[in-house]
């Protein structure tokens, strides 16, 4: 092209600020959580306000709609432009609407803090919020719907690149899981009494459950799958100036991984009063889907065949191939915890968390992680302030995950062994408190993981704000691949 | 196609919308009449008791603690009978939870007490040696909302047909009947059968409280215990 296009970052640098920051706030409480469990005297040092229950949903909404969302979205305002060739400069419309976007979203995700910390709560996990805040999501998935569709609709780029299907498919999947999963009758509206924000279930007992875990499994499909092979696809190409391995293979796994994901929610219930064919289609599903999560996964390992140089060489090609392979080992460990006998063992345990965590932490934070330091130089025309800092970064979140899955996956078994023991008569030799009380040194050690995963994060977070404030200015238009940075 | 389908976003979304829809139409639908039906002997909640279900879900109980017992010799050994479809028909939401840090709920009531729960809520780790529970003592002065508990229970009547006032069929054959009457009729009746719990918790604050007319969420939560069998 002749004329180099001047992309607009406001709105990604505004979800970039928010990811950090929800990074450090979802974060610190999962820490805190975390070491409430080894020691449970620091529940109660806030009253109400401190104790492990009341954080919990706001970790994981902190983590989950904060943290990594923001993320989703600032890669969407940075990749979207840039594949589509089109600029939000372009547009007031668009640009006014991106806007709306990060606002309403402020607004949303304040009032969610707030309501959960106050116990305002609808008790489905990820899906905790009340009506009047469902409808505020509603208003701002859709104008980031508007959003995506807009440049869409505005591009010179003809054929939409590959991260373009899965922003896509994340903003149809969750709109339709929200919807259904979050179907409510508002109590004072019936009536006529009580909390004005109370709501009630349309489902009942089992088929609530069947909903609700088609809605969280398939959450984690478009919020912490989908979106985030968005990100690698771009991000993981353009940093090593490698094409893309197989386009056939990204084609296998994308529509192998649209169609077959939402079978296995049922893996959640395995062993609960849902029909048994559920149970056994959510198992045989998980089994199948190792197929396209590692057909993403493969495919951007390849991607950096010949040039694995670059590994030792860019703490950024790091952060991406370790997450890829997170993101195998990973979708390797769900399929196996997903079949019957293992289940029967694991469900209810700490191997469960364990296994989020892995993912969570490994392949979604990475790869946001990655992505922001791919971004910030390119946004605010600076190199990145210290390669050193993000080296040793890299080391300590590496050497926190280890310490986060190892002591979960200890723990979950032994719990799982422990409750199911019995002794020479058939009867159950350990009381539920022995299971507990076996557990501390494990809690400590993932605390302990939890507390350096943390602190690298706050590396991270240290190092764009000095790239952001002091360091050495460089031009955009000569940052090809390789993003610049200091020692 | 698929080329064709990458330069046609919005058949490419319609394509991606039919491939995700597709497992929950086959998965979800063809259950969900069967499902809620209730088991003989399930009974919908009283107001206090789903008043106390709401403090249950506002302090995030099922965070740690499961209400699903599945069909093991451990579980039911541990827990009692293995948890049935029906048994959940007025169980909005459903409250299964995903983690057992704590003992499976279930069927608590079965094999707790009532000055049990008010030791244990108060101060977990000296009634259980080991406990790692949080101490849950706001909740012997945070007032439980009445309101909205008579509120729920008289939306799920109106548009679910929760079968209040009506003759329930019991196991043994008898039958028995959950009222709901209006929100002042059913306040007194929550006071009545609070003050009958305060009793049981043998603690004077409780009582007191309960005599002025309000009645703390500890009282309400343990009367939805007590009804968990």
């Amino acid at each position: 092209m002749e004329n180099r296009l001047e992309y607009d970052y406001s709105v990604a640098k505004l979800f970039m600020w928010s990811t950090l920051l929800f990074g450090i706030v979802g974060m610190l409480i999962g820490v805190t959580i975390a070491f409430q469990m080894a020691f449970p005297s620091w529940n109660n040092w806030l009253g109400e306000y401190l104790t492990f229950s009341r954080l919990r949903p706001l970790h994981t909404s902190g983590v989950i709609f904060g943290f990594t969302f923001s993320g989703i979205f600032a890669t969407w305002y940075y990749v979207g432009q840039r594949v589509l060739k089109v600029s939000l400069k372009e547009s007031p419309f668009m640009m006014g609407l991106a806007k709306f976007h990060f606002w309403t979203y402020a607004v949303l995700m304040t009032v969610a803090v707030v309501t959960l910390w106050m116990g305002v709560s609808t008790s489905k996990e990820y899906a905790e919020l009340e009506w009047p805040i469902d409808l505020l999501i509603v208003v701002m998935w859709v104008s980031w719907g508007l959003s995506i569709f807009g440049l869409i609709g505005m591009r010179r780029e003809q054929s939409l690149y590959i991260s373009v299907w899965y922003y896509i498919a994340s903003f149809l999947g969750i709109a339709m899981l929200f919807v259904f999963n979050n179907m409510e009758v508002p109590t004072y509206f019936v009536s006529g009494a009580g909390a004005w924000y109370h709501s009630v279930s349309m489902y009942a007992g089992t088929n609530d459950a069947l909903v609700q875990w088609w809605y969280g499994h398939n959450a984690v499909a478009f919020g912490f799958t989908v979106p985030i092979v968005a990100m690698i696809y771009y991000f993981l190409p353009k940093e090593s100036g490698q094409a893309v391995y197989s386009y056939k293979l990204s084609l296998l796994s994308f529509w192998g991984l649209m169609f077959v994901y939402l079978w296995a929610g049922g893996h959640h219930l395995i062993y609960s009063t849902v029909p048994d064919w559920m149970q056994t289609m959510g198992s045989v599903f998980s089994v199948v889907l190792i197929l396209p999560s590692w057909g993403s996964a493969i495919n951007m390992l390849l991607t950096m065949k010949g040039e694995w140089q670059q590994v030792a060489a860019n703490p950024l090609i790091k952060f991406m191939v370790l997450a890829s392979t997170f993101y195998m080992f990973s979708t390797l460990e769900g399929p196996i915890q997903a079949i019957k006998s293992v289940n029967a063992l694991a469900h209810f345990t700490d191997w469960i968390p364990g296994h989020v965590h892995d993912g969570t932490l490994g392949w979604v934070g990475f790869m946001i992680i990655a992505a922001m330091f791919h971004m910030v130089p390119r946004m605010y025309g600076k190199e990145l302030y210290s390669k050193k800092l993000m080296e040793s970064q890299f080391w300590i979140q590496t050497i926190g995950v280890v310490l986060y899955f190892s002591s979960m996956w200890i723990a979950g078994i032994t719990q799982g062994m422990m409750w199911r023991a019995t002794d020479e008569f058939g009867s159950l030799t350990y009381s539920f408190i022995d299971t507990v009380t076996n557990l501390f040194p494990y809690y400590l050690i993932r605390a302990i993981g939890g507390t350096l995963y943390l602190t690298g994060f706050l590396m991270a977070v240290w190092n764009i704000y000095k790239t952001v404030t002091s360091s050495k200015a460089v031009a955009e238009s000569s940052m090809q691949n390789t993003t610049p940075m200091g020692a | 196609m698929f080329s064709w389908l990458e330069k046609n976003p919005f058949f490419f979304a319609v394509g991606v919308f039919l491939v995700i829809a597709f497992a929950g139409l086959v998965e979800i639908l063809p259950n969900f009449a069967q499902a809620s039906r209730p088991v003989v002997g399930t009974k919908p909640y009283t107001v206090l008791e789903l008043a106390g279900r709401h403090v249950y879900i506002k302090d995030s109980c099922n965070a740690c603690h499961s209400q699903l017992i599945r069909p093991f010799k451990a579980e039911t050994d541990r827990y009692g009978s293995y948890s049935l479809s029906g048994e959940y028909a007025y169980d909005r939401p459903f409250l299964w939870g995903s983690k057992r840090t704590g003992p499976d709920l279930m069927r608590v009531g079965n094999y707790r007490t009532t000055d049990w729960h008010a030791n244990h809520m108060w101060e977990p780790a000296k009634t259980v040696a080991g406990s790692i529970m949080p101490a849950y003592k706001h909740m012997y002065t945070n007032v439980a909302d009445i309101d909205t508990a008579w509120a729920e229970a008289e939306t799920v009547r109106k548009v679910f047909n929760v079968p209040y006032n009506t003759e329930i069929p019991l196991q043994d054959g008898t039958t028995a009947v959950v009222e709901l009457k209006d929100l002042a009729a059913e306040k007194t009746k929550a006071l009545e059968e609070a003050a009958v719990i305060a009793k049981d918790m043998k603690r004077k604050d409780i009582e007191a409280i309960v005599s002025e007319g309000k009645i703390p969420e500890i009282v309400a939560l343990i009367a939805y215990l007590n009804s968990l069998k």
